[in-house]
C-alpha cells in the first residue's frame, strides 16, 4: 500500500506544480475580485475543474443568471462525458471509491489514470486511481486557498510555467503514439481538433471537435485501421 | 459572508460539472450489458483526447508575433525530443517548463 502511495506521488509530480501554480492563480483572481478564503476553499472542493473555475469568477462579478451558470458549465466541462465513457471498465470493481474517482476525474486526473499503468500491480490498482485522485484534489485545494491567503502580496515571476500541463498532456499523447500499433485514432484528435480550432476559433472549438472525433471513432473499425 | 446568490451559483456549477463526470457512469451502469459501440470507444477516445488535449493547451498561440508561438512551439519540441529518447515524462516536463519560462521572460 505503501509503494502503490509512494508510485502515485511520483505519477502526480507534474501534476503538482500545474495544480499549485493555476490554482494559485485562481486563488489570487478569486481574491482580487473580492471574493474570500472560504469561497475559494469551497470551490476547488466542490466544483474542482480548473478552467471553469477560472470562468466562474467572471460569471460571479459579472452577475450572471443561474442559467447561465448552468448553461456554461455544460459547454465548458463537457468534455467529461468523454472521460467517463472510457473509465466505465476501468472504474467498475472500484466499489466504495467509486463516486469519489468519478467526481474527482479532471483533464489532469484522467491523464494520469487512463493508461494502462503497467508498473503497478492489478490488485493495487484501485487503491492507486484513489491515491492519484485524492492528491491531486489537494494540491489544487492547496493551490487555490494559498493563491487566495497570499492574495497580490507575492510577487514572483512564474509567467510561463503553466506549459508544465502542456507538457503533461504532450508527454502522455507521445507514450500512447509510441505504443499504440494504430494511429488513426491519435490523428482524428489532433486534426479535427486544429480544424475546428481555426474553423470555430479558440472560445467554440471544443463542442464541435468532440462531436466530430465522436462521430468518425464510431465509424472506425479497430481490425481495419490502415495508419 | 457571502450571499445566497454566490453560493447558489457554486452549486450550479458544482451540480453541473459533477452531472457530466457522472452520466456515463449512470447510463452505461453495471446491470445492463454495455452495447459494443461504447466499449469500442471506451478504448480508442484516449488517444483522439490526448490529442485534442494538447491543441487545447495550444490555442493561446498566434502567428501575429514571433513572440505570440515560438516560445511554445520550442518548448513543446524540447519536450518531445526529450521524451522520444530518454522516455522520462519528469525530466521532458521540467527542461521542457524551464525552457518556456526562460523564452517567456527572458528572450521574447
Amino acid at each position: 500500500m505503501k509503494q502503490t502511495l509512494k508510485k502515485a506521488f511520483i505519477a502526480t509530480i507534474p501534476v503538482l506544480t500545474g495544480y499549485l501554480v493555476l490554482g494559485f492563480g485562481f486563488g489570487i483572481i478569486l481574491k482580487s475580485a473580492g471574493y474570500g478564503i472560504l469561497l475559494a476553499f469551497a470551490m476547488s472542493l466542490l466544483i474542482y475543474a480548473g478552467s471553469m473555475q477560472y470562468v466562474a469568477v467572471g460569471l460571479l462579478t459579472g452577475g450572471a443568471s443561474l442559467i447561465t451558470a448552468a448553461v456554461t458549465s455544460l459547454m465548458v466541462n463537457a468534455r467529461h462525458l468523454f472521460y467517463g465513457i472510457s473509465m466505465l471498465e476501468k472504474y467498475q470493481g472500484t466499489g466504495k471509491r467509486k463516486p469519489y474517482l468519478i467526481f474527482a476525474l479532471t483533464d489532469e486526473t484522467y491523464s494520469l489514470v487512463c493508461g494502462d499503468n503497467a508498473n503497478i500491480p492489478p490488485e493495487q490498482r484501485n487503491n492507486y486511481y484513489l491515491y492519484v485522485s485524492l492528491l491531486n484534489h489537494l494540491y489544487w485545494i492547496t493551490g487555490s486557498v494559498a493563491g487566495a491567503v497570499a492574495g497580490t502580496l507575492f510577487q514572483f515571476s512564474n509567467e510561463g510555467i503553466d506549459f508544465a500541463l502542456t507538457a503533461l498532456f504532450l508527454t502522455i499523447f507521445l507514450e500512447q503514439w509510441l505504443t499504440a500499433k494504430k494511429h488513426l485514432p491519435a490523428i482524428i484528435g489532433v486534426s479535427a481538433s486544429v480544424l475546428c480550432l481555426l474553423f470555430f476559433g479558440r472560445d467554440h472549438f471544443l463542442i464541435p471537435a468532440m462531436l466530430i472525433i465522436a462521430l468518425l471513432l464510431c465509424l472506425y473499425r479497430e481490425d481495419e485501421g490502415h495508419a | 459572508m457571502h450571499d445566497i446568490y454566490t453560493w447558489s451559483m457554486i452549486a450550479v456549477i458544482a451540480l453541473v460539472t459533477a452531472a457530466l463526470r457522472f452520466l456515463p457512469f449512470l447510463i452505461f451502469n453495471g446491470t445492463r450489458q454495455t452495447p459494443k459501440i461504447i466499449q469500442k470507444l471506451g478504448r480508442i477516445l484516449p488517444y483522439a483526447i490526448m490529442g485534442m488535449l494538447v491543441i487545447y493547451c495550444l490555442k493561446g498561440i498566434s502567428f501575429s508575433a514571433l513572440s505570440g508561438f515560438l516560445p511554445t512551439l520550442i518548448a513543446c519540441a524540447v519536450v518531445a525530443v526529450l521524451y522520444v529518447w530518454k522516455r522520462n515524462t519528469l525530466a521532458s516536463i521540467i527542461c521542457g517548463t524551464v525552457c518556456h519560462m526562460v523564452l517567456v521572460q527572458l528572450v521574447f
